[in-house]
């Protein structure tokens, strides 16, 4: 089409102050919720990341984080929370139960809270370690800085949509990553390495 | 110890109201018939040999196949007497009905609920039978063993291809 999207350098400055200002509402529901306390407290310490506040209402906060198994009965309130957050908005799926519903495969549990509510990053583990969790958040800080978050592509796509372009959702979310802390390591200089090396 | 138990019953009871009684590793139990449970019941509580001042666990049993299929179960204990006895009832898949305790215990009330929910058992003047875990819009009685071990029933579904 010729239609050029970039990122506008003062995009870019508002992701990396968004991406160190996480606001979190904790969505506690199940033992998960220990490993959490683990994560927040001065040991793991999530306050290296700006992620240390817990606001206890969604409209206070940007960053959903589903800790533990959701029933189908917790649906509607969850999604509930969900709507009642201020735009943009990010959602972490921590444990297993709330990325898959986990071992629980019965007629009460949910399977995963991606069935209501678009999850950003799956953290897997029962419960997962700290480590996994502050690794999960430094993976969410790398997309939101990418501007890939769900709720940040649904505003793209109703701006563009408001000024009359038709839009394919692939070219707001670029396929390449940056040049991250978890972008993958095989690229071109990497591959080249071994053959030159088998070569000579 | 509990023998005692099982002895006043059957001699207080004589015209079939207690089908079956047995003793399995100390722990006694007397099958009541359905229609006498909440007599049987009354008399526990009150008579002073016995004393069964709590009703610890009220439940039920689904044994699919057999009949009478369900088997409501109800553990009491004797504080003052510090004895215990199970009692069963069992009812049938067509009718599942059987009297309601909670005017013998009033603790039996969410127990009572919860059988009612999950195997659709109904207790004759409970005061406010209605599920107690599941959500009013579910259908059906999980814990039955002919419910598909698979089917969900959700409340809420996001449409799936959309960012939101």
């Amino acid at each position: 089409m010729g239609l050029e999207l970039h990122t506008s350098m003062l995009e870019s400055a508002v992701n990396w102050a968004r991406k160190f200002s996480l606001f979190n509402y904790p969505f506690v529901t199940a033992c998960c919720g220990m490993e959490f306390m683990s994560t927040a407290a001065p040991k793991y310490d999530i306050a290296r990341f700006g992620a240390e506040f817990p606001r206890f209402s969604p409209r206070q906060s940007d960053l959903l984080i589903i800790v533990g198994t959701i029933t189908e009965r917790q649906g509607p309130a969850l999604r509930r929370i969900y709507e009642q957050m201020c735009d943009p908005k990010w959602v972490i799926a921590f444990g297993v139960c709330a990325s898959t519903g986990g071992f629980y495969q019965n007629y009460s549990t949910m399977p995963g809270a991606d069935q209501v509510v678009p999850v950003d990053v799956y953290i897997p583990g029962c419960p997962p370690r700290p480590e996994q969790v502050l690794d999960g958040l430094m993976m969410l800080m790398d997309r939101i800085q990418r501007g890939e978050g769900h709720s940040q592509v649904a505003i793209k796509l109703e701006k563009a949509q408001k000024k009359g372009y038709d839009i394919p959702l692939a070219a707001i979310r670029p396929l390449p990553r940056g040049e991250g802390h978890h972008s993958p390591v095989a690229g071109p200089a990497a591959t080249s390495k071994v053959p030159s090396a088998g070569n000579k | 110890m509990a023998q005692l138990v099982l002895d006043t019953l059957l001699a207080h009871f004589r015209d079939g109201e207690i089908i079956a009684t047995g003793s399995q590793h100390g722990n006694e139990w007397a099958r009541v018939r359905p229609d006498a449970w909440a007599v049987v019941a009354t008399f526990l509580k009150e008579d002073p040999t016995t004393a069964m001042e709590m009703m610890t666990d009220l439940t039920c049993v689904d044994r699919f196949g057999t009949e009478p299929r369900f088997d409501v179960v109800m553990h009491l204990y004797s504080v003052s007497k510090k004895h215990r006895v199970r009692l069963y009832g069992g009812v049938s898949e067509e009718d599942p009905t059987i009297d309601s305790v909670v005017p013998v215990w009033v603790g039996a009330n969410w127990f009572e609920r919860e059988a009612f929910d999950l195997y659709g058992v109904r207790f004759r003047g409970h005061p406010d039978l209605r599920r107690i875990l599941m959500y009013p819009e579910f259908v059906g009685h999980p814990l039955r063993k002919d419910y598909p071990k698979e089917k969900r029933q959700p409340l809420v579904r996001r449409q799936m291809g959309k960012t939101d």
